[in-house]
């Protein structure tokens, strides 16, 4: 299951989804390989989520395949640590922070009477080191700050030590500050593991991912993360104003890092 | 009464429903509440009526009647809402009616004297019998089994269902099975508060639980102590007065909560 730099690790050929009449997707193809840190954008409705949630075995695809490392969507265990959109999770669920985190250890074991080991526990806590809350362990969540939840569901998906991290909006109502952490905590996680995440945030997509796939219906662009104003039109239907910071078009056009 | 408590069977019938009774509707109340399915409850509850009139049409113990339609109604509600094309308060509101319809029906049509429904409707926790209390014991037993033995991945289900779907658990199953469950403490409810009230003593005790601890095991906990506080106290209003033991039970359990309520409302608005 060790992956070498390079391989691919999740393929989707000529994928579709339909939802009833409703196509989501349509005719997608992608590769991501080993180590790659690829941004999914796409306006509201595009099919972001869809893929996420088709690779996940969440939904089921239409027309096309998936392969995770090999296998189908859904049967892929510990290879997959998924961060889910935090608005669709009850904040005031009476639970404490680790325990949360625990669940992500779930998959080891299902079965009747089943009940966390030391092991489990001190995985916890080490996911939660790992993104910088771990004296928040105890709290309920219902204490927490919106960054600190995200982190938190970051964390619970950390617990399995996946190969592939795939993170849906995970900065879409945190503020600026976590926002920032957040991402230097995914450029930090991808040293080790694949990352895949879904995004509004052009700021991310600009100075961090290796690559960017756009989505509107279909795939409007897979390449290198710097958009062209014919893409951007594709894919918002529209011109839209890139960017944020001040200067227009420079968050996608000027980054010199290497890489 | 505590006298008479020893020296009457149908007293310590009642205070053995009261807390059979307590240790479910705290339980599968918690669950319940969180999982916003109190509505739904409801719709079993009231599509259980349905199986009172049919056990009297066809002449087997109502209680039975009444089982098999919860589950029946359960397991219909959870599939037809299953299907994204149908809000599910449609379904539980067609449900809801339809079951109490069927139970007019069913009685309309038994012939002889129509038999009193006033217990099956407003309970009567006076007058379970030794029948009623086996089936409810045996109930709980299997509700609390299917809790305990699963916790953690009912715990898991109840935060995030879709990443419990990840990890592999297998949420619709579980989904069916705790409507089954929501199915069997209604059942158990019935002869205590009766079908029209089980809301109250199914949401009350895990309500006023939740406005006291923000832990899941002790809401279980504490919810399982003020539901047999609600039931016992109700039981001895009701014996006392001649009350009907349903309408005790209930009325106590909303003022408590309301009280709570207020007083917790007064606390936080001096703090802050």
């Amino acid at each position: 299951m060790t992956a070498e730099p390079g391989q691919k690790v999740v393929e989707i050929s000529h994928v579709t989804v339909r939802y009833g009449a409703f196509t989501a997707l349509h005719d997608v193809s992608l590769d991501v390989t080993q180590g790659e840190y690829l941004g999914i954008i796409g306006p509201n409705g595009g099919g972001k989520t869809t893929l996420l949630r088709s690779i996940l075995g969440l939904v089921p695809i239409s027309g096309g395949s998936i392969s995770i490392c090999g296998k189908a969507p859904g049967k892929t265990g510990m290879l997959v640590g998924y961060v889910p959109q935090f608005a669709n999770i009850d904040r005031s669920f009476p639970v404490t922070v680790r325990e949360v985190v625990l669940t992500g250890r779930l998959t080891r074991s299902r079965l009747p009477f089943h009940r966390y080991s030391g092991a489990d526990r001190a995985a916890a806590d080490a996911a939660l080191q790992e993104v910088g809350i771990g004296e928040l362990a105890s709290r309920q969540i219902s204490g927490l700050s919106g960054g600190e939840f995200q982190r938190m569901l970051v964390a619970r998906a950390l617990a399995e030590n996946p190969k592939i991290l795939l993170l849906d909006e995970p900065t879409a109502s945190v503020d600026a500050k976590s926002r920032r952490q957040i991402y230097d905590l995914l450029g930090e996680l991808n040293r080790k593991m694949t990352i895949l995440l879904v995004t509004h945030d052009m700021m991310a997509v600009s100075s961090r991912v290796h690559r960017l796939a756009c989505l509107n219906g279909g795939l409007v662009y897979h390449g290198e993360p710097e958009l062209d104003r014919n893409t951007v039109d594709a894919l918002y239907g529209c011109p839209v104003d890139l960017i944020a910071h001040g200067v227009p078009h420079r968050v996608l056009k000027t980054h010199g890092e290497d890489r | 009464m505590i006298s008479a408590l020893f020296q009457y069977q149908f007293l310590q019938n009642a205070l053995a429903a009261g807390l059979l009774s307590s240790i479910v509707c705290g339980i599968i109340g918690v669950i319940v509440i969180e999982k916003k399915l109190v509505m739904l409850s409801g719709g079993i509850a009231h599509t259980s009526y349905g199986g009172v009139g049919l056990g009297y049409l066809l002449g087997f113990e109502p209680i039975l009647g009444a089982f098999l339609f919860a589950v029946g109604g359960a397991l219909a509600i959870g599939k037809i809402s299953r299907r994204k094309t149908t809000h599910s308060d449609v379904v539980i509101g067609l449900f809801w009616s339809f079951g109490m319809a069927l139970g007019i029906l069913f009685v309309a049509l038994t012939p002889g004297y129509p038999p009193d429904m006033t217990s099956y409707l407003f309970g009567n926790i006076l007058s379970v019998t030794r029948g009623d209390l086996l089936l409810m014991a045996c109930l709980t037993v299997l509700v609390l089994a299917a809790v305990a033995v699963f916790y953690d991945t009912w715990k898991a289900y109840l935060f995030d269902e879709e990443f419990a779907a990840v990890t592999g658990v297998n949420t619709e199953r579980l989904n069916y099975l705790l409507l089954v469950l929501v199915a069997m403490t209604v059942v158990v409810l019935i002869r205590v508060v009766g079908i029209i009230l089980v809301l109250a003593l199914l949401t009350a005790p895990a309500a006023v639980a939740g406005l006291l601890t923000n832990s899941f095991g002790r809401r279980i906990c504490y919810s399982i102590f003020f539901g047999a506080v609600f039931c016992l106290a109700g039981l001895w209003l009701s014996y006392t007065l001649n009350i009907a033991s349903g309408a005790c039970i209930v009325i106590l359990s909303a003022v408590s909560y309301l009280i709570v309520y207020g007083l917790r409302g007064r606390e936080q608005g001096r703090v802050s």
